[in-house]
């Protein structure tokens, strides 16, 4: 038996991009294998590291928990398109080399949009907030002392920035649109909570 | 040095360009590679009776499957056990696919190859296996009973026993002024890096050669492993080690079955394969650690200082021993932190279970030392009622006692000599930094609402930069860049920016004109690995030596351009120059031009150095002692390891109803030597303190009496969140220098995670002590429920 296989078209990054593929495949393998964009990693398969985080029509999803097929006609941005137009590191990129806000590198992309997402929606976090926006994000490397201190830098280099600057995707859809998924709720349900 | 660089390596991976395994030979439309999965055994214990794969050659896109029939030559011999150590008398390693027997969850029984994951596993699925069950043993208790064997050649399921002595402990203890027991455990957890293990290989029949990208913290282990059992010789083998997504010890251990079974998958279907453990596999197949059984006898006198330790631990190494008995040496010999027993014993088993295997996660072995002693320095304050500063003080070695020799023997066979260290004024520093004195105000203050604190603190010695050596090579090219290749292997650790750090220094060059390559075996073919936090000070010392040996080869051949003495000329970012008269310049990439006779010029530069323009026609071209281009090699190995020392403090908030654990404050005072990127050492005490804190508090692996593990998954297995670690970590450094490398370093990478259980343990003891004095804490990790249930137990 063959699987059937299925056309998905999608803008990612900006760009269009045609693919065809088995029903059961996730986008996560479809960003990284049938697109090349291994930028976006794989922590878990299973909807808890957030190492996978891509933002679909500017809203964080969990790469790993979608089928390629259901993203159809949808916008897509990942690590790879979180960089200004002329080529330098966007506002939350340049935050974690600044705070060494990464070791090996690996979460690091899941982080990115994240944040990217959360000082979108809160662009002058406090503190507490600030941990928030990473709370449903793991790290095995940093402790996290140095996310937290990035989401507070490139919050404010986002604030600094001209408007427009910064890469910005489509404005978010409906909730519970595509297992579009609510950080606070996400946090619930993934932390440990003593 | 001792500056704070920002890293080099982030440009790469914040634009989502980083190149881990599972990246390498990723095109646009995947052509051509394979990929592969692996049926892992359900039972803990069984022994295989059949195995029908008939099924799986026929379903789509499969081009292969083996099963340990299939296997021949070297290939069919058990995997390496790769640190042999007289007391390990029993020493079993595991077959790339099991033959007849499986003795844990996930030991790979077949290998399947196709034409993506997807259908890889489904072809997994339709192999049928028939087992017959066998009793499982989990858990060092029954591993003690014996009742069942985990390997029938095993009796007692015993793998080694090892015995050190220095004195004679129990007379001593016998004739102590005061003795206590006690009588300690720790659970399982593991290493954990956010990318699993991988590997991918390509066989090029053109050249008869292998490549090979694999996610290790040793790429020439690798290479010399999987050399052996293809039968291949060393120099067709090329091992890459890209970058890899954290290792923290589980990617020391070598060659995992896939890493060997990739490359000869590649070579038998002659295209590209590629394996990529999922999360599922990682807590099933790779390692774990930490898990041991401890009892303590001491005796003391009236101040605390301790007369006579006598120690006897269990140590679980789960189903095989692979890496020998590093971690529990390791325990047996680092449990004496900065302290000097009048005399010490120290003895343990190392026993099977049918359970994963057992190599070492960051600390490797010194946290459950760290945990025996701290435990037991605490236990005898409590008993003299004195502080636990205090008897610590007295117990301490003191800085002018150094070196102090244990007479031990240590993880690499060497005596344990300490170096150098200064732990009283560490520990002052500690007082300070975390206000252990302005402590019982505050705790009284608390008291007073309600509210119960507690402040504990813990002190560890970690001998870091083991043997054998690392190298380096500094080539100098002609573009004035410097490229050097180290062999280990990196994993987060910034070394591409370190490193780079000392070379810039040593050789008078910009740091971005220096680009550090590692874990390639075709540029660093002689190295050992990464582990027991040698990166720094092996690597470091040996980039340190390679560099100046290119400096001095560039002084000598400018000299010669210039007509000068070497004695005069000094290198500023990347310019020879005359001291005192900078227009007498050369730049480096003309000296390396230079530093190379040739015949033919490919490019305007090179025109300098063919055989009309340079060089005493009366003399050949490059002279007996010398060598063409301007590079340097050098090799550091050292007599023995360096000891880092340091000391962490925790004040944490029990909650007197729900028995919630909550940390205020932690603080850590830190002492590496000299410190090449102070903010890289910061990154690592961080990380170490969370994955200190999720041993303490909440990692360990459930198996439940037949050997499955429960929590399989990352949403069971509790790693901490930002949500879990606490805001804010106080670092304090003291810098004292090793006198044992040209640099003074001494290693870092696993500091943070030493002492973390035994601090935190410490500080909830404190915070109960004043409603329940009879409670100690003798487990880690400790849950809420778990303080609960021992609240109950001492509560008149
Ligand atoms: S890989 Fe998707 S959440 Fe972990
Ligand atoms: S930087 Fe390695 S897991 Fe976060």
């Amino acid at each position: 038996m063959t699987e059937d296989l299925h056309d998905v078209r999608l803008i990612v990054n900006g760009v269009h991009r045609e693919l065809r593929v088995p029903a059961r495949r996730l986008l996560s393998d479809a960003l990284r294998h049938d697109l090349g964009l291994t930028g976006t990693h794989v922590g878990c398969e299973h909807g808890v590291c957030g190492a996978c985080t891509v933002l679909v029509d500017g809203a964080p999803v969990r790469a790993c928990l979608l089928f390629a097929v259901t993203l159809d006609g949808h916008e897509v941005t990942t690590v790879e398109g979180l960089t200004r137009d002329d080529g330098s590191l966007g506002p939350v990129q340049q935050a974690f080399a600044e705070c060494h806000g990464l070791q090996c590198g690996f979460c690091t992309p899941g982080f990115l949009t994240t944040i990217t997402a959360g000082i979108r929606a809160n662009p002058d976090p406090t503190h507490e907030e600030a941990r928030e926006i990473v709370a449903g994000n793991l790290c095995r490397c940093t402790g996290y002392q140095n996310i937290v201190a990035a989401v507070e830098r490139a919050a404010e280099i986002a604030r600094e920035d001209v408007p427009g600057d910064v890469p910005a995707p489509a404005s978010p859809p409906q909730d519970g649109q595509l297992g579009v998924e609510d950080r606070t709720e996400d946090q619930a349900t993934t932390g440990l909570g003593g | 040095m001792g500056q704070k660089v920002q890293r080099v390596e982030d440009q790469r991976f914040l634009r989502g360009q980083g190149r881990y395994t599972d990246d390498v030979l990723v095109t646009a439309s995947g052509a051509g590679v394979l990929h592969a999965a692996v049926l892992r055994s359900p039972h803990a214990h069984a022994r295989i009776l059949d195995i029908d794969v008939e099924a799986v050659l026929d379903a789509e896109g499969v081009h292969a499957v083996w099963t340990y029939e299939d296997l021949q030559g070297p290939m069919a011999e058990p995997l390496p056990l790769l640190i042999p150590h007289p007391a390990l008398t029993h020493g079993r390693t595991q077959f790339a696919l099991a033959r007849d027997e499986v003795n844990y969850v996930g030991e790979a029984i077949a290998f399947v190859v196709a034409e993506d994951r997807y259908l890889a596993e489904d072809a997994v699925a339709l192999i049928r296996v028939s087992y017959e069950t066998l009793p499982a043993v989990v858990g060092v208790e029954a591993a003690r009973r014996a009742e069942h064997l985990v390997h029938d050649d095993v009796p007692g399921n015993v793998a080694a026993h090892l015995d050190q002595r220095v004195g004679d402990a129990p007379a001593a203890i016998a004739a102590a002024a005061h003795r206590l027991e006690l009588d300690l455990s720790i659970e399982r957890s593991a290493c954990m890096p956010m990318e699993g293990r991988a590997t991918v290989a390509r066989w090029d029949p053109d050249t008869d050669r292998l490549q090979l990208w694999t996610s290790t913290q040793t790429s020439t282990g690798v290479r010399a492993a999987v050399a052996v059992k293809m039968g291949l010789d060393l120099g067709q083998v090329d091992v890459i080690t890209p970058d890899v997504g954290g290792g923290f010890g589980v990617k020391i251990n070598h060659p995992w079955p896939e890493e060997v079974l990739v490359p000869m998958a590649a070579r038998v279907l002659g295209q590209p394969v590629k394996f990529t453990e999922d999360r599922r596999e990682h807590f099933i197949s790779s390692a774990h650690e930490r898990g041991q059984e401890q009892h303590i006898e001491v005796g003391f006198d009236d101040e605390g200082r301790v007369v006579g330790l006598d120690v006897r631990f269990w140590h679980d190494n789960g189903a095989y021993t692979p890496y020998g008995l590093i971690v529990p040496i390791i325990t047996s010999t680092q449990l004496l932190g900065p302290y000097k027993p009048g005399s010490y014993r120290v003895r343990f088993d190392s026993v099977y279970t049918n359970t994963v295997i057992v190599t070492p996660y960051r600390g490797a072995g010194r946290p459950q030392g760290c945990f025996a002693m701290e435990r037991t320095m605490d236990a005898i304050a409590d008993y003299l009622g004195k502080d636990r500063t205090e008897v610590r003080a007295v117990n301490f070695i003191q800085p002018e006692e150094f070196p102090y020799d244990h007479q031990l023997v240590f993880q690499d066979g060497r005596p344990l000599v300490y170096d150098s260290g200064d732990y009283p004024a560490s520990l002052e520093k500690l007082k300070r930094l975390v206000g252990w004195d302005e402590f019982p105000a505050f705790q009284q203050e608390m008291a007073a609402q309600g509210r119960e604190v507690g402040i504990g603190l813990a002190c560890y010695v970690e001998g870091t930069g083991v043997g054998p050596y690392e190298g380096a090579h500094v080539h100098i090219e002609t573009s004035g860049k410097v490229k050097v290749a180290i062999g280990l292997t990196t994993q987060g650790q910034g070394h591409a920016t370190v490193f780079a750090q000392l070379v810039a220094d040593e050789l008078g060059v910009r740091m971005e004109d220096v680009e550090v390559v590692s874990g390639d075996t075709r540029r660093m073919a002689y190295s050992v690995g990464t582990f027991a936090s040698r990166a720094a000070v092996m690597s470091g010392s040996a980039v340190h030596l390679a560099a100046r040996r290119a400096k001095e080869k560039a002084l000598k051949v400018a000299a010669d351009a210039l007509e000068v003495d070497e004695s005069d000329l000094q290198i500023v970012d990347g310019v020879v120059s005359v001291k005192g008269a900078p227009s007498s310049a050369i730049d480096l990439g003309t000296v390396s031009v230079l530093s190379n006779p040739l015949r033919y010029a490919f490019d305007e530069a090179s025109q300098a150095a063919t055989q009309f323009s340079v060089g005493d026609p009366g003399k050949p071209p490059v002279a007996e002692d010398d060598e063409p281009g301007l590079e340097g090699r050098d090799f550091y190995s050292p007599d023995r390891a360096t000891f880092a020392s340091g000391m962490h403090a925790a004040i944490v908030e029990t909650d007197p109803r729900t028995a919630e654990i909550t940390i205020l404050k932690y603080a850590v005072v830190h002492d590496c030597g000299t410190i090449i990127n102070p903010m890289i050492v910061e990154g690592q005490i961080h990380g170490g303190v969370a994955q200190g804190i999720g041993g303490a508090l909440y990692e360990k692996m459930a198996y439940d009496e037949s050997g499955q593990l429960l929590n399989a998954s990352f949403m069971d297995f509790l790693m901490p969140y930002v949500t879990e670690i606490p805001d804010g970590i106080d670092v304090d450094h003291l810098e004292t220098p090793s006198p044992l490398n040209p640099l003074g370093i001494k290693g870092a990478g696993e500091a943070g995670v030493i002492p973390t259980a035994a601090a935190i343990a410490s500080a909830i003891e404190d915070a109960e002590r004043h409603s329940r004095p009879s409670m100690s804490i003798a487990a880690m990790p400790i849950s809420p429920s778990e303080l609960y249930t021992l609240r109950q137990e001492h509560t008149a």
